[in-house]
């Protein structure tokens, strides 16, 4: 495992499969009644989100909880932050108080980088801006191969706002690391003009791709970076992009509905498509838990001198 | 050089007597119940589990611990140890829990175990059932069941193959001397 996670490009395809083993086992932990291990005893994760979070948030501070890893959550509102402080100079600070490992969300692409140059910290990224989101990508990963047995060979549509989604971005390199067989979906303007280079498919029409897939991977319209106007109306596309009662029929049997959350039922997703039980939503979040603690416990569990 | 202390025959009479044990020490197996620590430990016991069956009839629930995450040399080491896979399908709480591991050494491997155990539930009471004890004990534990004393210089690497893992039945210790 390298220091850092940055980038799904961080990560050869026996890391991502000795991750998604790893969380294997912390899954079972997650059934446990009591569900903390004390792996991580005496370190220190810094959850430093300068952007809205909810279930990454969350789900970062419980997975270092049922670690034994003390947790400090740190927003811009209401700190230094709010009062001008710079980036550099929130995060020396956090050096000073000897965090152990720094997970970072932040509006702006690269922030992550940057933040190494600055930090001994063990890195995570969990999003920058419009670049990457690599422990969503692994969380779905892992659910992928739970519930469909294997990630080679599997035939997954990403449909939405590829161009912003770091989701999409993560995601999909995973995929085809990992020897899936990827199709971007979604309207021209929303599609990045390179994304053939990426090793995936590219199609405009959802209609046509649905009945050949295992996974439909819905994406969120992110209306809070819709800066310019990238499709008509959210009426439009939820019409050509979301999928329906009837588009999920068309489905094939055991394919898998998957969203990153959080949904905008009725634009990307049909209210009644997102509660179906071959929409595994919820187990992502489940999922994203035991995710990012073998994350931190692979990334925070080593680093000493080699002997036992 | 290595030499193999324990052949096929002795590993089963082993066994057979620690089972044998077991059966007399605890009075029946009626809430006994045998828990291997991965990887090795779960084939002994998952063996131990069969020989009570034939002995006396009884099906002794058997699971498996991994105590990578009850360690106390993490982040000691440069990698973080590999983690296995902890299955105990019953509840261990009023239970007489017998671990069950291939080599006693230093005594760290069990008392992570039982930290892990306890976390599981509250046994009424654990016991320690080892292949080999080849001493130097770093901790106040010892075993109620041994297979053999193997006295060993603490460079030395004992090695148990279990048939199920390694296509045969020995213990090798591979000695610095």
């Amino acid at each position: 495992m390298k220091e850092h996670l940055l980038s799904m490009h961080d990560l050869t395809a026996d890391d991502i499969t000795r991750v998604l083993d790893t969380a294997e086992s912390f899954r079972e932990v997650g059934t446990r009644v009591i569900k903390k291990v004390p792996a991580l005893r005496g370190r220190t994760v810094v959850n430093f989100f300068l952007e809205n979070s909810t279930r990454t948030r969350i789900s970062f501070e419980l997975a270092a909880k049922r670690l034994s890893a003390d947790v400090i959550n740190f927003t811009a509102s209401g700190s230094s932050v709010a009062k001008g402080e710079s980036l550099k100079d929130t995060a020396l600070t956090l050096q000073a108080m000897g965090a152990d490992a720094i997970v970072i969300r932040h509006s702006s692409s690269g922030s992550p980088l940057q933040l190494t140059e600055w930090v001994d910290a063990h890195v995570l990224n969990a999003g920058d801006g419009t670049h990457e989101h690599p422990t969503q990508g692994l969380l779905d990963l892992y659910t992928m191969r739970e519930k469909l047995g294997r990630l080679e060979g599997l035939r997954v549509a990403i449909v939405g706002d590829i161009l912003h989604s770091r989701v999409a971005r993560s995601l999909s390199i995973g995929l085809v690391k990992m020897g899936a067989d990827v199709t971007f979906v979604g309207p021209p303007t929303l599609i990045p003009p390179d994304a053939t280079s990426w090793g995936v498919q590219v199609d405009y029409d959802l209609d046509g791709v649905v009945p050949k897939l295992d996974v439909c991977y819905m994406l969120r319209v992110q209306k809070e970076r819709q800066r310019l106007e990238f499709f008509p109306s959210v009426r439009e596309y939820a019409r050509l992009f979301g999928l329906s009662r009837e588009r999920a029929a068309q489905l094939p049997e055991g394919a898998l509905v998957m969203h990153p959350g959080p949904m905008n039922r009725g634009v990307e997703i049909a209210s009644d498509v997102a509660d179906l039980p071959h929409a595994v939503i919820e187990d992502q979040v489940t999922n994203g838990i035991a995710t990012r603690m073998a994350l931190l416990y692979l990334m925070l569990g080593g680093g000493g001198e080699e002997g036992s | 050089m290595s030499a193999k202390v324990m052949e096929p025959d002795d590993v089963r009479r082993a066994l057979t007597r620690i089972a044998h044990e077991i059966l007399e020490r605890d009075k029946g197996v009626d809430d006994v119940v045998l828990v291997g620590i991965a990887d090795r430990g779960d084939e002994l016991a998952a063996r131990l589990a069969r020989e009570i069956h034939r002995i006396e009839g009884p099906e002794v629930p058997v699971g498996v611990l991994d105590i990578t995450f009850y360690r106390d040399d993490i982040g000691l080491r440069a990698e973080a140890p590999e983690v296995h896979e902890t299955r105990i399908p019953f509840d261990v709480s009023g239970k007489v829990v017998v671990l069950v591991d291939d080599v006693l050494f230093t005594g760290r491997t069990i008392r992570s175990a039982m930290d892990a155990l306890t976390d599981l539930g509250r046994p009424r009471k654990i016991q320690l059932a080892v292949l080999v004890d080849r001493g130097h004990r770093e901790l106040p534990i010892r075993a109620d069941y041994v297979g053999k004393n193997v006295p060993t210089s603490r460079a030395d690497d004992v090695r148990v193959l279990i048939e199920e893992v390694d296509g045969e039945d020995a213990v090798v210790v591979e000695g610095a001397r």
